[in-house]
């Protein structure tokens, strides 16, 4: 099955983020195939590439970086949720002029259109974190 | 074409949900999906007139609820029930939207390619 998640709530906030991360290994698991993850809202805080969690807890910003690069997935952030919060590729840090990147290179800043694209090429979009 | 269903369940203001929603929506549209918009519990707030949010520093989402039309999205419901409970009635409402029952929304989800909840 072709599967699409979006995932909204920052990581280590709520449930969701994780819960998502650990049903997307699974369905990759058992042999789904992700057309997309889409971080929208909260959600782009899972794409933080500057967060530094506690040694005793799980670094959930690690966590999906690593299964984006591993899996080869398209991860998308909302540009409109991501620029909001601070969440800048090198490109939109230059152009809005801020002094630092705190995208994960793992993922790529586009629009709501990519997340109807994915309506349109899955057989499910499911929901995390509402 | 996909059937898409769209359940506002959030009030108007404390979060920005109901405008995250409602880009979902608006994007879709632009997209030429088949949309329903459901507003149930909280959400039938939205649909309320002449709010004025300023002194809250937030935008009025539901004062773009009327551009909906010029989306093309003319499937608008509101749940009776969400509505009684909180002492409305459908004509007080911003925008036309029917008026539906538990059993006729189960039937749009079902009949529905994805759903979103917010």
């Amino acid at each position: 099955m072709i599967i699409s998640l979006v995932i909204h709530g920052a990581p280590g906030a709520t449930q969701g983020p994780q819960t998502a991360l650990s049903f997307c290994q699974a369905a990759l698991d058992a042999g789904h195939q992700i057309y997309r993850l889409f971080f929208y809202e909260d959600g782009v805080h899972n794409a933080h590439a500057l967060s530094v969690w506690p040694q005793d807890e799980r670094d959930l910003n690690n966590d999906w970086a690593s299964l984006v690069r591993r899996n080869n997935l398209d991860a998308v952030v909302c540009v409109a949720s991501a620029l909001k919060r601070g969440v800048l590729n090198e490109e939109e840090a230059a152009r809005y002029e801020k002094q630092a990147a705190s995208l994960d290179s793992a993922f790529d800043i586009s629009g709501l259109g990519q997340w109807v694209d994915a309506c349109l090429n899955s057989d499910r979009v499911v929901s995390f974190g509402v | 074409m996909k059937t898409l269903t769209f359940l506002a369940r959030s009030g108007p203001h404390g979060s920005s949900k109901p405008k995250a929603l409602l880009d979902m929506v608006l994007s879709a549209a632009v997209f030429e999906q088949k949309i329903n918009y459901i507003f149930i519990d909280d959400g039938v707030y939205q649909l309320l007139p002449d709010q004025d949010p300023s002194r809250l520093a937030a935008k009025n989402v539901s004062a773009a609820l009327p551009a909906l039309e010029l989306y093309g999205v003319d499937k608008v419901y509101v749940d009776t029930d969400s509505l009684q409970k909180r002492g409305l009635a459908a004509r007080q409402l911003l925008i036309p939207a029917q008026t539906c029952h538990a059993d006729e929304i189960k039937t749009l989800i079902a009949d529905s390619d994805m759903v979103f909840s917010l």
